[in-house]
C-alpha cells in the first residue's frame, strides 16, 4: 500500500494495527493505552544492590532467551556497554533470539554484527545503524527486520508497549551503591541521560553499569534508585576521548559559514524571530555555524533567545553564558563544553527523551520550537529527507530528532550543500525517506534557497526580505547537471528495515540491496 | 563547452577573489560565494614545476563550468619566466574575461602581452580585441610609470597594486594606518582616474585581524577605489558592505538620471536638482551608483 509520501509499503507488515504514513499530525486527539512493566518488589530494606558482574545481574533479573534488552547512546561512539552485555548474555549465560532495543547504536558496536550472523541477536530497534551492523542487517542476515524509530518515536513505542523491554541496562557515570544515577562527577561523563529516562520507567528490569560508586544519595539523579533492581561496578564503561569531543569549533569552511549565513539570514526574515524565540540546531558544519550568524542578527534586532533544546554543545553553552539565551534543555551532549556545563551554569537543564520529542504525551518540548536547523544525506523535490542509507542504499544513518523537532518546529530549515563528491544531495527521490516532505519548510545550500510550496507564508517572508530563492526542481537539475543523474539502485523484494514515523505508522522500508556485480 | 558573453570592460568589480588555478575543488564553483570577479591565480600559488598541471585544470574548467555573471580573470606568470606566452594561449583558448599582468612596470609590457592575446585570439578564432586586460604593479618602477601602464591599451579595463612585492621592494610592512603605501595607492588612484579606467587595492592576508581588515576597507571607500582583491570568501559580504551606496545616494541619482532623461528630451543641458546645478557630466557617476545599488540589492527599477 502507498503512504502519503508516495512510499510502497507491504502489506505483510500492516498487521497488529500497524498503519502507513497517513501525514503529520493523523494520531492527533487519538487515545493511547499506556503499558505498564511487571516489576518486582524489594521490600525487605537492601543496603546495596552491588553485583560482581554483568552476568550475576543478568541471572538475578532472570534474563532468557527470546528477551529484549535495553540500552541508550550517551556514550556515543566511546560505549562499552552494549558489547559487555550481550557478550556476557550470550557467551557467559549462552542466550540466544535477543533482541537489542537501543535509542542508538553506532560503530563502536561493529561487534554485534557478528551476533547477527550467529543468529543470536534477531531483533534491532534503534534510531543510529552504522558500521558493520548497518551492513549486515542491510544485507539481510538479521532475522527480523530492524525497526528504525526517531528520538521521539522511542519513548512513544516504549510507553504504547510497542517495544516491551525485559531489562533496560543503563550506563551511567556516576551510580550510587543503589542505582541512582547522573551523567556527571565520573571519569566518563556524558552530561544528561535523557535517553534512558523512559526504560528505566518502563522496563520489568533494570540494571546500571558504572565505572565511578559514588556515595548514596547521587542526587539529583537522572535516573532513580527506586526503577533500578542491580549495580554493577565494571572497569570502564566507555573512552571518553569518544563520548564527548574535545570544544565544538565552529566551522571556517567558507562553504559552510557562506550556507549558515544563509540560514540565519532566513530565520531572521520570518516573525517568530523575535524576543524570547525558541531554537534547535545540529553539530554539522553549517547548522552549528548557524549560531554564530544568528547571534549577529540577535544582537542587530536587540533581542534575546528563550530557550535552546537538543543535543547541545559548546557555542550554545556560550550563548547561555554570554546572558543571550534563557534556559538551554538538553537531552544530549556533545562535547565538553555542554558536559561541564550542565546542571553547573545556571539555567542549563536536563530533560528525557519523552519531554523532549515524544508525538504522543501531551505536549513536548520540539511542539513549541520556533526554529530548527537540520542536516541531510538526501532531500528530494518533495522536501522528504533522507538521513539514514548511503547512496548505495546501506544503513548508515540515524533520523534521531530529525523528524521530531522537523515536525514539531515552526520553521524547519535543512542545510546541506547541494552536491558530495559525485552525489547530488538534492534529488528527485530520496533512498530512504527519514523525515517527510510535510515537516521541512526550508532547503538551504551552497548554490540556492528553496522554500517548500506549502509555506506560502515563508515565500512571502524571504521575498520581503530580499532573500533570493528558486525552487528545489531547479537545484536538483542544478545538482544531476554538475555530477549526473545517478542510475536507480537495485534491491530484492526482502525488507531489511522498517522506517517507523514518528507517530508509529510506517514512513518507509529499507530492503536486502542486490549486489552490485560487473556485466 | 561553455561560451562567456564578450566581457563588459567597464562593470561592477568590488570583489576579486584569487584561488589557485590549480585546485578544482575551490575553482569548480567559487562564483557562488558572490564576488563579483574571481582570479584564478596561474602564478605564485602555483608551484614552478606544476605551471602545465595548472593550465590543464583551468582550461578545462574554463571549458565545462558555467560561472554565470561572475567575471573570471587570470592572472599569469610574469614576462621575465618561460611561462606567460603559453598562460595567454590556455586563457584565450578558454575564454578568459580577462587577462591579469603581474609585476607590469611599462606600457611596453602592457603591449607585450596584448600582441600575444591578439594572435591567440586569432589562433583560437576568438574576436579579436575580446579579452580584457588589466595591470598588477608591484615594484617601485611600476607605480611611478602608472599612468603609461593604466593608458596604454583600449583593452585596460583596471589596474591594481599588489602589496606583498611592493612593500618588500619598499623596505616595509602592513601598518594599520596604510601609510606604507599611501602614497602608492594614491599615485595609482591618479592615474586609473586619468586615464579612465579602475582602481582596485590589494589583498588583506591576516585572516583572524577583521579590525584591521575592515579598517584598511574603510579606507579603499575613501580614497576612491573600485574594489578590492581577496584571499577569503569570508571577506566578500564585508566589502560589498562597505562599497554599498547609502540610500540617500541612490535616491539622488535617481533624480538626477531622470532629470537628465527628461531634460534631454526637452533639449535642456543644464537644470538644477534639489538646488543643485546638474549637467550630463553627471550622468556616469548617477548610473555607476544606480548599478552598484541594484548590484546590492537596493535598486530595483530600470533606469540602469
Amino acid at each position: 500500500m502507498k503512504n502519503a509520501v508516495g512510499r510502497e509499503i507491504p502489506d505483510s507488515l500492516l498487521v497488529n494495527g500497524r498503519e502507513v504514513y497517513q501525514g503529520k499530525q493523523y494520531m492527533d486527539g487519538k487515545y493511547l493505552q499506556k503499558a505498564a512493566p511487571r516489576t518486582r518488589r524489594y521490600e525487605k530494606p537492601q543496603e546495596s544492590k552491588l553485583l560482581d558482574s554483568i552476568a550475576e545481574a543478568l541471572r538475578h533479573c532472570g534474563a532468557k532467551s527470546g528477551m529484549t534488552f535495553s540500552f541508550h547512546h550517551h556514550l556515543r561512539d566511546g560505549d562499552y556497554v552494549v558489547n559487555m552485555v550481550m557478550k556476557a548474555a550470550i557467551e557467559e549465560l549462552g542466550l540466544a533470539d535477543l533482541t537489542i532495543a537501543a535509542s542508538s547504536l553506532g560503530s563502536a558496536h561493529d561487534p554485534i554484527a557478528g551476533y547477527i550472523e550467529d543468529g543470536k541477536v534477531v531483533g534491532i530497534q534503534t534510531s543510529g545503524i552504522r558500521g558493520r551492523m548497518g551492513e549486515v542487517v542491510s544485507a539481510g542476515r538479521l532475522k527480523t527486520p530492524a525497526i528504525i524509530r526517531s528520538h521521539g518515536g522511542r519513548p512513544r513505542a516504549i510507553e504504547a508497549g510497542e517495544v516491551h523491554i525485559d531489562i533496560a541496562f543503563i550506563a551511567a557515570p556516576t551510580s550510587d551503591c543503589v542505582g541512582n544515577c547522573r551523567g556527571i562527577g565520573g571519569k566518563s561523563d556524558c552530561g544528561p541521560l535523557g535517553y534512558a529516562m523512559t526504560d528505566a520507567k518502563y522496563a520489568d528490569h533494570v540494571v546500571v553499569v558504572t565505572d565511578c560508586l559514588v556515595d548514596f544519595p547521587n542526587f539529583p539523579a537522572s535516573v532513580e534508585a527506586i526503577d533500578v533492581d542491580a549495580v554493577v561496578v565494571v572497569d570502564s564503561i566507555g573512552n571518553p576521548k569518544k563520548i564527548a569531543s574535545a570544544a565544538a569549533r565552529i566551522s571556517q569552511n567558507p562553504r559552510d559559514l557562506m550556507m549558515a549565513e544563509n540560514v540565519a539570514k532566513v530565520i531572521a526574515s520570518t516573525p517568530w524571530f523575535q524576543e524570547g524565540f525558541s531554537f534547535q540546531t545540529g553539530v554539522g558544519g553549517p547548522s552549528l555555524a548557524a549560531n554564530l550568524f544568528l547571534e549577529q542578527y540577535m544582537d542587530q534586532r536587540n533581542i534575546k533567545m528563550g530557550w535552546a533544546i537538543g543535543g547541545i554543545c559548546g557555542p550554545m553553552v556560550e550563548l547561555l553564558k554570554k546572558g543571550k539565551v534563557g534556559k538551554v534543555i538538553d537531552v544530549q551532549d556533545f562535547d565538553l563544553d555542554a558536559v561541564n556545563s550542565i546542571h553547573r551554569t545556571p539555567n542549563h537543564f536536563e530533560m528525557s527523551a519523552s519531554q523532549y520529542a515524544n508525538p504522543a504525551n501531551k505536549g513536548a518540548f520540539v511542539n513549541k520550537l520556533d526554529f530548527v536547523v537540520l542536516a541531510a544525506l538526501e532531500i528530494d523535490t518533495g522536501f522528504n529527507v533522507n538521513v539514514l542509507t548511503g547512496s548505495d542504499g546501506v544503513l548508515r544513518g540515524a533520523p534521531g530528532g530529525h523528524p521530531d523537532t522537523a515536525a514539531g518546529s515552526k520553521v524547519c530549515v535543512i542545510v546541506t550543500p547541494l552536491v558530495r563528491g559525485r552525489m547530488a544531495t538534492v534529488c528527485e527521490h530520496v533512498v530512504t525517506v527519514t523525515t517527510p516532505g510535510d515537516c521541512v519548510d526550508v532547503l538551504v545550500t551552497d548554490y540556492g534557497i528553496a522554500v517548500n510550496p506549502l509555506r506560502p507564508d515563508l515565500i512571502q517572508c524571504l521575498d520581503e526580505a530580499g532573500i533570493p530563492h528558486v525552487t528545489i526542481e531547479a537545484l536538483k537539475e542544478k545538482a544531476y547537471s554538475l555530477v549526473g543523474r545517478p542510475d536507480d539502485l537495485e534491491w530484492e523484494d526482502q525488507v531489511v528495515a522498517i522506517l517507523e514515523a514518528r507517530d508509529g505508522t510506517i514512513l518507509d522500508v529499507v530492503r536486502k540491496i542486490k549486489p552490485f556485480t560487473l556485466e | 563547452m561553455i561560451p562567456r558573453p564578450k566581457p563588459e570592460r567597464f562593470r561592477l568589480r568590488r570583489t576579486m577573489m584569487f584561488m589557485n588555478a590549480q585546485k578544482p575543488g575551490l575553482i569548480k564553483d567559487a562564483y557562488i560565494y558572490g564576488c563579483d570577479s574571481i582570479m584564478l591565480d596561474l602564478e605564485d600559488a602555483v608551484a614552478e614545476n606544476q605551471k602545465d598541471a595548472a593550465r590543464f585544470s583551468l582550461y578545462h574548467a574554463l571549458k565545462t563550468i558555467d560561472y554565470g555573471d561572475t567575471e573570471v580573470i587570470v592572472r599569469i606568470n610574469g614576462l621575465d619566466t618561460p611561462h606567460w606566452r603559453e598562460d595567454i594561449r590556455v586563457c584565450v583558448a578558454g575564454g578568459v574575461d580577462g587577462i591579469r599582468i603581474a609585476k607590469c612596470e611599462s606600457a611596453q609590457d602592457v603591449h607585450t602581452v596584448e600582441k600575444a592575446v591578439e594572435e591567440a585570439e586569432r589562433e583560437f578564432g576568438a574576436e579579436v580585441g575580446r579579452t580584457l586586460l588589466m595591470a598588477a604593479l608591484e615594484s617601485p618602477k611600476g607605480v611611478l610609470n602608472a599612468y603609461e601602464i593604466c593608458s596604454a591599451s583600449e583593452r585596460m579595463f583596471g589596474v591594481a597594486i599588489s602589496g606583498g612585492d611592493f612593500r618588500k621592494c619598499m623596505q616595509t610592512t602592513p601598518q594599520h594606518n596604510g601609510i606604507d603605501m599611501l602614497f602608492a595607492r594614491g599615485q595609482m588612484l591618479l592615474a586609473a582616474r586619468a586615464s579612465g579606467i579602475q582602481c582596485f587595492d590589494t589583498v588583506f592576508t591576516d585572516l583572524d585581524d577583521e579590525e584591521g581588515f575592515r579598517a584598511e576597507v574603510f579606507q579603499n571607500k575613501a580614497m576612491g577605489f573600485d574594489g578590492k582583491s581577496l584571499i577569503n570568501p569570508k571577506q566578500i559580504r564585508f566589502v560589498h558592505e562597505v562599497f554599498a551606496p547609502t540610500e540617500k545616494e541612490v535616491i539622488q541619482a535617481e533624480k538626477i538620471v531622470r532629470a537628465i532623461k527628461e531634460n534631454a528630451e526637452k533639449g535642456l543641458g543644464v537644470f538644477t536638482v534639489d538646488g543643485k546645478m546638474i549637467d550630463i557630466a553627471f550622468l556616469p557617476g548617477a548610473e555607476r551608483t544606480l548599478r552598484l545599488a541594484r548590484a546590492c540589492g537596493m535598486y530595483e527599477g530600470d533606469l540602469v
